[in-house]
């Protein structure tokens, strides 16, 4: 599997993800679906299916969390910058059965909230969430907040995610054990 | 109890007692007599490039402003107003010539220097006596970017200090254009630990096959030839050509170096994958011509660990510092560095190095540094069981021949080896005993 991140690839991210339109998607059964494909994505992950999870992301994907607000990835390093291999290569190694920081795995519940679903070019979407992961692993409860950018796009019939974008709102600060997903 | 007394039961020549990463007095006595007393990493130059920027950072648990002043000069002043005790900056980082004061508008310039209070009239004092100029680290000095504070008034130079550490630092920096990197934000990291259990780990690789197996196996997953990232731990790495030094003062070295052909492009071939790796390897390889294989290990990570005590590890491209928080917490920052090309030695390729460089430094603190932090934090954890006193260091001690004095005064022995632990534990030992010459600075 190739890596498709190019300059073209960043400039895109970059502008599309610091721009956010103002007004929602009119259709409420598009706003709906959206919302079934978040809360779906968010039950996974509390359920540790990661290929599950996987599979809802296109071929060529990226989740991106951020180390500064609004950081450009091709300027600084991020929190997490995945592209679909690295993304996959996440999931094998929290398979492995040697990834001491998810040993035991951390036990979460997500709650979304605010969704807001926005034209994008073409076929795709892009939906604004607020998030409160609730994690609690070792002893001890932990919440992780913020939210998230996601662009989906319609390929045969259903959509994908491309690009999830993770706004911690504590991202450019010192975090604790950050190997789940979030 | 005589002190140095008290600190030789603690640190004995193959263990240590466990208090010291978990008594608070004996923290609070290190915020002194290590963190006052040694030279300690407080910033990197391009953090603060121009006149008045700013940066804040702190030396020990004392909040500090790292400052490039008006007149160019670099400082470290205390952040606390000398009115209340209120931090005076509660911005990360700007450009500023004077800080004010929140709570009751008292102004300082960036040299330390009081501007001014609000209604002088209610004063009987004379404001321009220095007490009330900001508290500032009296020694500030920079080694070829890094920039280091002291408050002790007999340390020697800070390139005294660094001593042998300086060889690698500079074989470090000048694998680079010009000779220089530039901070480009970092992966920043908590584990609720004794700072001394990163620093310990700094050099060690005898964790690495263990601590990071889900990271050797997630790289090689793909690889016919699975010899990507720090495989050459797998085996027997003491036979390896790689070895630890330790130089005194504390600092040490690990260097994996030999493990490799000495060629351009042999250190990009340890790579594993990357996002972006395919575009950027190939536009680099098309357009910077006899510079591209020198560009692609520039996008690298570099295979040393060179650790400069207590504070900061230079470790494969990133500049890591550990900041201690309280007695079982401790912050890590992993500084991502980019490549400067001011000369174009890289033929146009820098932006190209960098973008791909970013991808491959978040990979460690990724998959990686996860799972020692959550190692020391079960350090910290199995530490509270009081009976079970002693931490062992032992590796490699007493077996004929393993740790081998240089004729430079430096120690080597094979990579897996923990002499470099026993002796920066010793070198703890003699400055927690040392009563140090410490005191702030104010402009007169």
């Amino acid at each position: 599997m190739e890596s498709p991140i190019d300059p073209a690839f960043y400039d895109e991210l970059v502008r599309t993800f610091s721009a956010w339109p103002e007004r929602e998607v009119p259709d409420p059964a598009t706003r709906e679906h959206c919302r079934m494909l978040l809360h779906r994505e968010a039950r996974l992950l509390d359920q540790g299916r990661f290929d599950d999870w996987l599979a809802l992301y296109a071929a060529h994907c990226v989740y991106w969390i951020p180390a500064t607000p609004g950081g450009d990835p091709r300027r600084e390093v991020a929190v997490a910058f995945d592209d679909r291999r690295r993304l996959e290569d996440r999931v094998y190694r929290l398979g492995t059965g040697n990834a001491w920081s998810q040993l035991p795995a951390s036990r979460t519940v997500r709650l979304l909230s605010n969704i807001e679903v926005f034209p994008g070019t073409g076929t795709s979407l892009l939906v604004r969430s607020n998030f409160l992961v609730s994690e609690w692993r070792a002893g001890e409860t932990h919440l992780w907040s913020g939210w998230c950018g996601q662009r989906l796009r319609l390929r045969e019939g259903r959509y994908e995610i491309e690009v999830r974008q993770v706004n911690l709102i504590d991202c450019d600060q010192h975090l604790r054990n950050p190997s789940l997903i979030l | 109890m005589n002190t140095s007394t008290f600190f030789e039961g603690l640190v004995h020549e193959d263990r240590v007692h466990r208090s010291i990463y978990t008594d608070a007095a004996i923290f609070e006595r290190e915020m002194t007599h290590i963190f006052g007393a040694v030279w300690v990493y407080l910033a990197h130059e391009s953090q603060v490039p121009k006149p008045d920027d700013f940066i804040t950072a702190r030396l020990g648990l004392r909040p500090l402003i790292v400052t490039r002043d008006m007149n160019g000069r670099l400082r470290a002043l205390y952040n606390r107003c000398t009115h209340r005790g209120a931090r005076i900056c509660r911005q990360e980082r700007g450009n500023a010539r004077t800080f004010q004061c929140a709570y009751h508008g008292w102004t300082y310039f960036n040299t330390g220097k009081l501007r001014g209070v609000p209604w002088p009239e209610g004063y009987a004092c004379d404001f321009k006596d220095a007490q009330f100029n900001l508290a500032q680290v009296p020694r500030v000095e920079s080694y070829r970017g890094f920039i280091f504070g002291t408050l002790n008034l007999d340390a020697p130079p800070l390139a005294d200090y660094l001593g042998l550490a300086r060889k690698p630092i500079d074989e470090w920096l000048d694998r680079h254009p010009g000779g220089k990197v530039e901070v480009r934000e970092a992966n920043r990291l908590k584990f609720k630990g004794n700072w001394k259990l990163a620093y310990d780990n700094a050099c060690d690789g005898y964790h690495v096959v263990f601590s990071h197996r889900s990271l050797l196996q997630m790289e090689n997953r793909n690889e016919p030839d699975p010899n990507k990232g720090m495989s050459f731990y797998r085996g027997k790495p003491d036979e390896a050509p790689m070895y630890m030094q330790y130089f005194g003062n504390g600092h040490h070295f690990k260097d994996k170096r030999p493990n490799y052909e000495k060629r351009p492009g042999a250190l990009w071939e340890l790579e594993a994958a990357h996002p972006g790796q395919e575009f950027f390897e190939k536009r680099i390889r098309e357009t910077a011509g006899p510079a591209a294989l020198r560009a692609l290990d520039l996008a690298a990570a570099e295979t040393v660990n060179i650790n400069v005590f207590p504070n900061l590890s230079i470790l494969g491209n990133h500049i890591q510092v550990f900041t201690p928080v309280a007695v079982d917490e401790t912050d890590t920052t992993w500084y991502a560095t980019a490549v400067v090309d001011e000369a174009n030695e890289l033929n146009g390729a820098a932006d190209d190095v960098n973008a791909l460089r970013m991808r491959t430094q978040e990979a460690f603190p990724n998959f990686g540094e996860v799972d020692d932090a959550v190692n020391f934090e079960e350090i910290q954890k199995g530490l509270a069981a009081c009976e079970d006193e002693w931490v062992y260091m032992h590796r490699g001690l007493g077996i004929e021949g393993r740790v081998q004095k240089q004729p430079d005064g430096s120690i080597k022995a094979p990579a897996t080896d923990e002499a470099f632990m026993r002796e920066h534990m010793r070198e703890w030992r003699r400055l927690m005993s040392a009563e140090p010459r410490i005191a702030v600075a104010r402009q007169p």
